[in-house]
């Protein structure tokens, strides 16, 4: 479905060299418009670097970063707001660019923090703060969107409600989506292309066929292989043709 | 009107804390008060460079100021020293060197308490056009930078991702701290610049609950400070410098006792 030369973002065996050691090393990846591609991986396995190489907001110190879009949001894994800093939500939603008071409650809207709009931003919990981020970064209208573990510290049902909003993002707004995130399920019912990564790419493809992938199991164990499975057979009905449901 | 030594004072500090009250905010958000310490240090040096060769004083600390501040930029890069040490390493150094220096020239006569403390009887007509377009340029590129500098001071890499430019507004902004260093040097002195960037802009982070109100009230407090400061001078006979600070110091304690917006939620 997508075409090949009409990436986004590309990057090509590229690498990070920090303190004598590769944090990543010999990363290939590309994000298309609307497509949902995922890095998944344990804790230290490059996948904000990764996402930071893909951003330019680091160099990599080996192959190169092919980008074509300069319609780029980007929702980081933290953010400390100082104290000395008064800094209201209202603030830090134009921080990159002009956005109307309408568009802006819209946006908050969709992510449930409308309320917050005047809230000093260190005030906020970490589910809020998360939701005013991912807000804001939609708010820009993206073409491509990188998103890092946006749903961290949000209570469950936000993080399903999050996880489909971001899936309906990347339909309306047609952009391509770069997601680091620990949740399987959504990233097997959602994602176009998932990327296994601890260091390097340990693997890649289609969920499914990662789902499969030895190496994959080896990082991620069985358990989640079989936590697949289960999801995919808990439904206890089916849809028909048309939509309705049969027992 | 600009015969008297006074108004000519009030004038050019008056435009001196129109420039600092935006640039003390930055200072504060980005923890740059050593920082600016360092620079204001390294102005020694400058004042020295402009009586040996007789250049304009703003100017040549401009320029020393400057490339003390590219050099430490680069070398925080470069060495493993923590970034405070190398701070206090270069503003010590550099206040070493320019009072060696002003030790070698014994042609010139020197008024050093003026240089480090400040000295309003020396500003004339030429340093309130220094400091007026010299403060109106900095101002006009300040709000030129201002949304990626305020970006990249919330978040480097949030700035960085979205086409900020975070590195180059960085830069200009270290450049804007030595202008700004440069303009007021004669007012309020080498070692009590960086007080005149920091506690009106503290005082006004006591009172404020948005960005732009505390840049507006930083601004006010700059200008009560300096005025109130240079009348207490005139009246006491006190250095210009330490006088305005301490104005400034008053003003913010009792900037304490005003209960905050956010003290105020809580009860």
């Amino acid at each position: 479905m997508t075409n090949r030369s009409d990436f986004l973002v590309k990057i090509e065996n590229a690498g990070i060299f920090r303190s004598s050691k590769w944090l990543v090393r010999d990363v290939s990846l590309e994000v298309s418009q609307g497509q949902i591609v995922t890095l998944i991986g344990p804790n230290g396995s490059g996948k904000t670097t990764t996402a930071k190489m893909v951003l330019n907001i680091l160099k990599p110190d080996e192959g190169f970063v092919i980008s074509n879009t300069g319609r780029v949001a980007y929702v980081p894994q933290k953010i400390n707001v100082d104290w000395t800093m008064p800094l209201r939500v209202f603030d830090f939603m134009k921080i990159t660019g002009d956005l109307s008071e309408n568009d802006m409650k819209e946006n908050l809207r969709l992510t449930g923090v409308e309320r917050l709009i005047y809230s000093e931003l260190r005030n906020l919990s970490g589910g809020e703060f998360q939701r005013v981020l991912i807000a804001r970064a939609i708010a820009k209208k993206p073409e491509l969107l990188v998103l890092d573990e946006p749903v961290q510290g949000v209570d469950f049902n936000g993080e399903i409600a999050l996880y489909n909003l971001i899936k309906q993002i990347s339909d309306t707004l047609n952009c391509g989506i770069l997601l680091i995130s620990h949740d399987i399920h959504f990233v097997m019912s959602s994602t176009d292309h998932v990327i296994c990564l601890n260091g390097h790419i340990c693997c890649s493809g289609s969920p499914s066929s990662v789902a499969k992938n030895p190496s994959y199991i080896e990082l991620f164990g069985e358990h989640t292989a079989s936590t697949l499975s289960l999801y995919k057979h808990h439904h206890d009905h089916s849809h028909g043709a048309d939509g309705r449901i049969e027992k | 009107m600009f015969d008297d030594f006074f108004v000519r004072a009030l004038i050019a500090g008056i435009g001196v804390a129109i420039v600092t009250g935006p640039l003390g905010c930055f200072v504060i958000w980005r923890r740059l008060s050593y920082f600016g310490d360092t620079l204001s240090h390294s102005a020694l040096i400058g004042v020295t460079i402009a009586f040996s060769f007789s250049i304009n004083i703003s100017l040549s600390v401009f320029i020393v100021s400057s490339i003390i501040a590219l050099l430490l930029l680069s070398l925080q890069k470069r060495t493993q020293l923590p970034g405070d040490a190398l701070l206090g390493l270069l503003a010590h150094s550099s206040i070493a060197v320019g009072l060696v220096l002003i030790g070698y020239l014994t042609f010139i006569r020197f008024d050093i308490m003026g240089l480090l403390f400040g000295d309003i009887l020396s500003v004339t007509i030429n340093d309130i056009y220094i400091i007026w377009f010299g403060g109106a340029l900095i101002l006009i590129i300040l709000y030129l930078i201002w949304r990626s500098l305020f970006a990249a001071t919330v978040n480097y890499d949030l700035a960085a991702a979205e086409g900020m430019n975070p590195d180059r507004s960085n830069i200009i902004f270290t450049l804007l701290l030595a202008g700004v260093i440069g303009i007021s040097i004669k007012m309020i002195g080498v070692l009590l610049i960086t007080g005149l960037l920091l506690i009106p802009s503290a005082l006004a982070r006591n009172l404020s609950s948005n960005p732009s109100q505390m840049v507006l009230l930083s601004i006010v407090a700059g200008v009560i400070s300096v005025v109130l400061g240079l009348f207490a001078s005139l009246e006491i006979n006190s250095a210009s410098g330490p006088s305005i600070i301490v104005v400034a110091l008053v003003l913010f304690i009792l900037s304490m006792l005003v209960p905050s917006s956010d003290r105020l939620k809580k009860n």
